[in-house]
This record gives structure tokens, C-alpha cells and sequence, in this order.
């Protein structure tokens, strides 16, 4: 990653759902390679920063852009750089969790996804029930298999929505090489763990009401602070 | 970071295609549900109008109601597992050409309508139908479904992209594709009419030309609207 330029940034970003405010006028900028992660109660806002952010939101007023490309003119072109984990896994419950992989690898343009796919599976331990169709899977194997979906095309950016809820300390660790820190890449994180959220955080962003009520550096946030965001 | 190549049209429309058919085959709901209702239409078809056999215009309206009926079904079904999965999120985030997405299930109705409307001639023809229509004529009536089925299955491919994105999306669904259908269900039942008459009756030029002219419109207009439909 050569470009000194920001990964994400929004200015005056607001986004409405017909009368309500979900997000009002959130400035920021994030660094390439650092991570932001969101905090909030629930309905703040943090899922529709990041769906705005994942392009399948559209802004209502003011502007975002994301390594490099407005959202708005050009969410085409970045949209092969983004990787999003939501609450949903994106996945279809009929077919095997290759053949979802493999599916998201075509819709991606993944050359020879093969490798890649069984990487990824091995790495997450699904490897033995790759073949089975994904209906049967537990929360924590969904999660696992969102997980290698959203990492499957390489991303340089990752939108990530509570991305360890239902793992296991062990699937926790399985998953860091993919979507934690040492992955390299831009994280924006929506997260209720303020400890953990914290430790992994470059940038902290507090919303309530769909109005940024903290921005800091991580090191000037205490978890107190982060608690306040949920009283 | 990224190995990644934006995939053509084409290649994302096979990709989506192959996820639909394999989907039906898995879990067979909406052919299994048109074929049904078909089958139960043309039985109660057969006790309401108080006959055992239809020719004509009747047998023409009979045929057209059912299958464009059937059609409902498979149009309100063809993003379910989309909304339902997020499958429809998963597309959106891809960076495939949004057409993509029409071409794919736009073929995969077109496939399942042609199925069906097979499967319901022949029907038709054994429990219903007077005349015993020749072989060109079936030939002629194979070609009626083919044009009719690519514009349902285009209109319902559009309606069904503008009812997934509302909370009343059963209702859209009716509400929008039947008026819409409305020119080719006249083209279609006055094409066949004389098909399913006694007699040599054979296809009429214009109600052709006007098949082949509502598939052509509504084909444009599904391309060019489609991307703006189904991003928020």
C-alpha cells in the first residue's frame, strides 16, 4: 500500500430512514491500514455507518469516500476492495459452504478460487463439512463461514459488524490471521466490547442517536468513556 | 491486496444461474408450486364451466388465466431466498454489473415458465381441450409460449426488483405485473385461439409481431432500469 492517502473518509455524512436521522453528520478520517472501531448502544447507528460505507447504502446528504473513490460517483469501483461481515452471513442455506464460497468467488472475479477456498476452510476448520449444505451449521459456523466470504477476495478494507459474536475462544483465534490487525488491512469494526474493542482500536468512534458523541485516538479513550455511550 | 478482476456480465449472469438452478433442484418450491396450481386450475376449470371439453377462444382465455396465474407464483418467488438469505446484499457488494443479476433471473423464470407451460399444454390438452390440434399447430402454439414467457418473464423479473426493495412486496407483485401483462395476454389468447379451434386454424402475423414487440420494449426498459431498482 503505497498511497499516503486516507482509507475512509466522511464529511458531514447523514443518512435518513424516511423521517428518523440514523447517522447525523459523522466527520472523520481514517488512516490506510489502521482500524476504527464503533461503539453504541443498540439502533445508534453503527450498522448503517457501515452499510453506507459497504455501498449498499446510498448517503442522504453529505459525502464519504473510500481509498480513494466517492461513494456516491464511483461505489463500482471500490467495491472489489471492500470486505463486509454483517449480521447475516450472505450465504445460502442450500448450498455447501464451498459452493457459497465459490459463488461469491465468481461474483468477485476470484481467478482459480480453488486454493484460496480451501484455505480458507482449513484455516477456519471447516475443511470436514465443507460439503455440507450451510442450514445445518451452528451461529459460530455461520460466523466462521461469513468470515471467509468477507475475506475471500482480498480486501484492502473491512467492514466488519460484531464480527466475533457466536465464536468460540477457539474459533476467535482461527479467525485473527483473517480479519485482526495482523491481517494489515483497514478495519472499521462495530463492536460492544470495550475492552476488546478497544485494545485493537486506532480510532474510537461513539455514537448515540446517530450523532458522533466521541472521536478520539484510542489511547486519550478510557472504557469508562465508552461505558457512558450505554447509560 | 486484491488478485481480483471485476467479472463480465456474462460470466457473473452463469455464476447466479447456476446458484438458482442448483437452489430449485435442492429445495424444488416455486416449479413444483406453478406445476400444482396448473393441474388444480384447469380441474377446477373443468367442474365450474360444467364441460368436459373447451375449444376456441374459451379454451385460449382457460389456458392463458392459468399459466399467467402460475406465473405470479414463480415471479413472487424469485427473490425469496435473496431477501431472506441477504443473498441480495451479497450481489450488491460484488462488483458485478448489476444486469447481471436481471439476465440470470430473467433466464431462470423464462426456464421455469417454459417448463411449466409445457407441462400445462400437455395437461390441457388431455383434460380439457375438444380438438386434437396437429402437429404444426403444436408447433405454432410452442412458439406462443416461448415469445409469452420471455415477456413474462422479463416483466416479472422487473416488478419482482421493484417489489423486493418494499414491505407489501406480495402485493406489488399482482398489483404491477397483471396490468402490465395485460397487451401480451390479448396477443397471446388471440394468437391461440385459432390453434385450439376445430379446424386448421393457424397463427395470425400481427399478434405475433406484437409479442415479439412487447418482449423487445419491456426487455430495454428491464435493462435500463434494473440497476436503479435493486441498489438502494
Amino acid at each position: 500500500m503505497a498511497s499516503t492517502e486516507p482509507a475512509v473518509v466522511c464529511s458531514g455524512l447523514v443518512r435518513h430512514y424516511g423521517e428518523r436521522r440514523a447517522l447525523d453528520g459523522i466527520d472523520l478520517t481514517l488512516g490506510q491500514g489502521q482500524t476504527l472501531v464503533v461503539f453504541g448502544p443498540n439502533g445508534a447507528g453503527k450498522t448503517t455507518l457501515l452499510r453506507v460505507l459497504a455501498t449498499l447504502l446510498r448517503p442522504s446528504e453529505g459525502d464519504a469516500s473510500l481509498l480513494g473513490s466517492d461513494l456516491r460517483k464511483e461505489g463500482w469501483k471500490v467495491r472489489s476492495k471492500i470486505g463486509f461481515l454483517g449480521h447475516q452471513s450472505l450465504c445460502y442455506g442450500d448450498l455447501t459452504a464451498r459452493e457459497n464460497l465459490r459463488y461469491h468467488a465468481r461474483l468477485h472475479g476470484v481467478e482459480d478460487p480453488t486454493p484460496r477456498i480451501e484455505a480458507l476452510l482449513e484455516q477456519t476448520r471447516l475443511s470436514d463439512r465443507g460439503d455440507e449444505r450451510v442450514f445445518g451449521y451452528s451461529r459460530g459456523m455461520l460466523q466462521r463461514l461469513a468470515i471467509c466470504r468477507a475475506v475471500l477476495h482480498e480486501p484492502e478494507l473491512l467492514l466488519l459488524d460484531e464480527p466475533r459474536s457466536n465464536l468460540d475462544p477457539a474459533a476467535i483465534e482461527q479467525v485473527e490471521p483473517l480479519i485482526g490487525a495482523a491481517a494489515g488491512r483497514t478495519r472499521v469494526i462495530a463492536s460492544h466490547d470495550p475492552v476488546g474493542g478497544l485494545a485493537e482500536a486506532d480510532l474510537v468512534l461513539g455514537l448515540r442517536s446517530g450523532s458522533a458523541i466521541l472521536l478520539e485516538r484510542s489511547e486519550q479513550v478510557t472504557t469508562d468513556q465508552i461505558g457512558e455511550l450505554y447509560r | 491486496m486484491s488478485a481480483a478482476r471485476p467479472p463480465s456480465t456474462l460470466s457473473a449472469a452463469r455464476a447466479v444461474l447456476y446458484k438458482e438452478l442448483t437452489l430449485e433442484r435442492r429445495a424444488p418450491q416455486t416449479l413444483t408450486a406453478m406445476a400444482l396450481f396448473c393441474a388444480s386450475a384447469f380441474v377446477i376449470f373443468h367442474f365450474a364451466l360444467g364441460r368436459d371439453e373447451v375449444e376456441g377462444a374459451l379454451a385460449s382465455g382457460v389456458l392463458w388465466v392459468t399459466l399467467t396465474l402460475a406465473a405470479l407464483l414463480g415471479i413472487g418467488r424469485s427473490f425469496v431466498a435473496d431477501r431472506e438469505e441477504g443473498g441480495l446484499d451479497g450481489f450488491l457488494l460484488a462488483p458485478a454489473p448489476r444486469s447481471a443479476l436481471l439476465i440470470a433471473k430473467a433466464t431462470t423464470l423464462f426456464v421455469f415458465l417454459l417448463i411449466v407451460g409445457v407441462l400445462a399444454a400437455l395437461l390441457f390438452s388431455v383434460l380439457l381441450l375438444g380438438p386434437t390440434p396437429s402437429a404444426s399447430q403444436w408447433a405454432s402454439l410452442a412458439l406462443l409460449i416461448v415469445l409469452a414467457d420471455l415477456g413474462i418473464a422479463l416483466v416479472g423479473t422487473l416488478i419482482a426488483g421493484i417489489a423486493i426493495q418494499t414491505r407489501a412486496r406480495d402485493l406489488i407483485t399482482s398489483i404491477l405485473a397483471l396490468p402490465l401483462l395485460i397487451p401480451l395476454l390479448i396477443a397471446v389468447t388471440k394468437a391461440s385461439e385459432p390453434l385450439l379451434s376445430v379446424g386448421a386454424g393457424t397463427l395470425t402475423g400481427r399478434w405475433l409481431a406484437l409479442l415479439g414487440l412487447y418482449d423487445l420494449i419491456f426487455g430495454l426498459l428491464a435493462y435500463a432500469l434494473f440497476d436503479y431498482l435493486v441498489e438502494d
